[in-house]
């Protein structure tokens, strides 16, 4: 398996602040699906490897981990809360929105592998139900008209741009003042 | 009477305009004296001083955390370390979000002072992977403190040094149980230990002391040391101490997340005065008070007991307090914070197989109790909303659900059974009803699609 050196470099980091190298399991596993998407059977190997430990001990995690995959989902990747207080506000019927607009049923991926959809427990944003993740982004009260439009933003790469959607990420403060690390770095996908 | 104010500490500054979560914006909010004082300090006064406060955990269990530092192995000369539970997974809580998002120092912060006071070798952050923003953002906060030597090597000149490591899970709720939690840390399965011998504060992550403490808990600590242990006491009601942060989701017009002194108010005024009510036209049918592993209530149920005073109470749905005990006293528990409302819109079948449908999949597998006994759950109510159930089906749901509670190695198999066993005890009359009712009508795509809600 090649990773590229930035990720390298990242798995380098990674493993040398735990005080037991398989503790960087999930992290490394992490970064790799970062970088390829997925896990595949020769990643279990390599970090099997780097972290000293048999493969065995890396796929019990790999299978048993919702988040950890097997084979990629799609370019852009779509989770729908699914549990009880999203559930309340109308999530099924978002999750149907989407499937139908995107033409992908959830768990799966989109035949020209732009889109997948995921509904998936508990997002920990119950408040503002249904929420809904696009990539890393968080959306919260997807619902109704609202779900509709959302779903054809996102059909046309639009979502970014478009002034009625704001996740709750870029909801944030922006932080005032230079800081000393760059926000970008560590974790997640790109 | 009025209904009481909120009372903001820990979310004190979380949504004031123009705070941000950086490093210079925190200490222009005295950011950090706490941990300056606490270094200062001896680490015995600071354990004294949260035992003292009387506070206890805000992760779901309640347990005082002053008692739960005391219980550290401190004879067998091992490293202990401090984990923040970050993993804010149990349905209908989101309070944790908002420190980590918005206030992210206020966490190292507490942190730091409690690594200090348990004088831990090293404290990790076991944050869930669907924050992918919120780890970058604690990934930021503590390179930011380093830099500014508030974290790692020889803390403000103390000679105390203790690194903090950002850890990401996966997507699995069970990692929410400390020791499950600590397997996931050690790069294995989260198969939760039993306990004993594993009490974490003896044999934790690595098999050395630890304590695991959620981050609102974690947050706490700072402000103790800021008001001393006597004023922290004075809020709240005795043996209930502090504020907490509830959060409201369901069916109210205004759902979010509130932070009261506590036993400041009831459940109905927190649904009707604080929340805006329920949506037009519609009645209280439900509530879950303390996340979705909690036993529902009934809004027409009355609870009536005696208090550990002696005093009797006779509440209805709207009277309990929201502190830790009237929850208890009313048969169920405020957990992790998480209010959920329902009204009567809505198919208390359909909500009962939506909760089921969650722990079936989040059954880690290791009891089989658990392990079959949710899927079996999830199965029946699932069966009963498709149109395919019996009458007899409330009864076998109920036997299967009480062959799962304490018989599992974790607390997950309560969580698990109390949903079903809650539901079916108090809406048995729409359980029976469901049985009599037809399938739901297929679609030109086939089958009718199972729609829990």
């Amino acid at each position: 398996m090649e990773l590229s050196t930035d990720t390298l470099t990242k798995i380098d980091e990674v493993v040398a602040r735990y005080p037991e190298k398989q503790s960087a399991t999930l992290m490394v596993i992490h970064l790799i699906q970062d970088e390829k998407g997925c896990i595949s059977d020769g990643a279990v190997e390599w970090i099997a490897e780097r972290l000293e430990v048999e493969p065995v001990n890396i796929y019990e995690v790999v299978t048993f981990y919702p988040m950890i995959r097997r084979e990629p989902w799609g370019k852009t990747h779509v989770r729908v809360c699914r549990t009880l207080p999203c559930a309340l506000r109308g999530s099924y019927k978002t999750c149907r929105t989407l499937e139908e607009k995107l033409g992908v049923k959830e768990g799966h991926v989109s035949e020209d592998g732009d889109f997948s959809i995921e509904f998936m427990e508990c997002l920990a944003d119950c408040g503002k139900g249904p929420v809904v993740i696009v990539d890393e982004k968080t959306y919260e009260d997807v619902q109704g008209e609202a779900a509709e439009k959302f779903a054809e933003l996102l059909k046309n790469h639009t979502l970014d741009k478009d002034r009625n959607f704001t996740s709750y990420e870029d909801g944030l403060a922006k932080p005032r003042k230079k800081t000393v690390a760059s926000s970008k770095k560590g974790t997640g996908k790109k | 009477m009025a209904v009481a104010k909120e009372k903001r500490i820990i979310l004190k500054y979380a949504d004031a305009r123009g705070y941000s979560n950086d490093l210079p914006c925190y200490l222009e909010h005295g950011g950090y004296d706490m941990l300056k004082k606490a270094v200062k300090s001896k680490p015995e006064d600071i354990c004294e001083e949260v035992l003292k406060s009387g506070v206890r955990g805000r992760g779901g269990a309640g347990f005082p955390t002053g008692m739960k530092w005391k219980f550290l192995d401190r004879k067998s000369g091992k490293p202990i370390y401090l984990i923040c539970n970050a993993d804010e997974s149990e349905p209908g809580t989101f309070k944790d979000r908002q420190i980590i998002y918005k206030d992210p120092h206020q966490l190292i912060e507490g942190m730091m002072i409690s690594a200090y006071a348990i004088q831990a070798k090293q404290a990790f952050i076991y944050i869930r992977a669907e924050f992918f923003e919120g780890a970058r953002i604690l990934d930021r906060a503590i390179a930011e403190a380093k830099a500014k030597n508030l974290c790692g090597d020889n803390i403000l000149g103390s000679g105390y040094s203790c690194e903090i490591v950002v850890h990401r899970g996966a997507g699995a709720y069970i990692c929410g149980e400390e020791t499950g939690l600590i397997e996931s840390l050690e790069g294995k399965r989260p198969n939760p230990r039993i306990k004993p011998p594993y009490f974490p504060a003896v044999l934790g992550v690595y098999q050395c002391p630890t304590i695991v403490n959620n981050v609102e808990t974690l947050c706490n600590v700072k402000h103790i040391l800021e008001m001393g242990s006597d004023a922290f006491g004075q809020l709240g009601i005795p043996n209930n101490t502090g504020t907490r942060i509830w959060c409201v989701s369901g069916q109210v017009q205004k759902p979010g997340y509130f932070e009261f002194e506590c036993g400041a108010l009831t459940l109905g005024e927190m649904i009707y005065d604080v929340c805006g009510g329920l949506n037009p036209g519609r009645s209280l049918k439900a509530v879950i008070p303390g996340g979705s592993s909690a036993k529902v209530l009934r809004a027409d149920e009355r609870f009536t007991g005696t208090h550990k005073d002696g005093t009797d109470f006779d509440w209805g749905i709207t009277d309990i307090p929201l502190d830790f005990d009237g929850p208890i006293a009313a048969g169920s528990m405020s957990g992790s914070g998480g209010i959920i409302v329902m009204d009567d819109s809505v198919d208390i079948v359909e909500a009962l197989a939506n909760i089921n449908a969650f722990y079936a999949h989040e059954s880690c597998g290791q009891c089989t109790p658990c392990r079959e006994g949710s899927l079996w759950m999830r199965k029946i109510t699932t069966r009963m909303c498709s149109g395919g159930a019996r009458e007899e089906d409330s009864d076998l749901l109920v036997s299967v659900a009480d062959q799962i509670e304490g018989r599992t190695i974790c607390a997950f198999g309560e969580a698990a059974a109390w949903p079903t066993q809650s539901f079916v005890a108090k809406f048995k009359d729409e359980f029976i009803a469901k049985a009599n009712q037809p399938a739901p009508d297929d679609d030109a795509e086939g089958p009718a699609r199972l729609q829990l809600i």
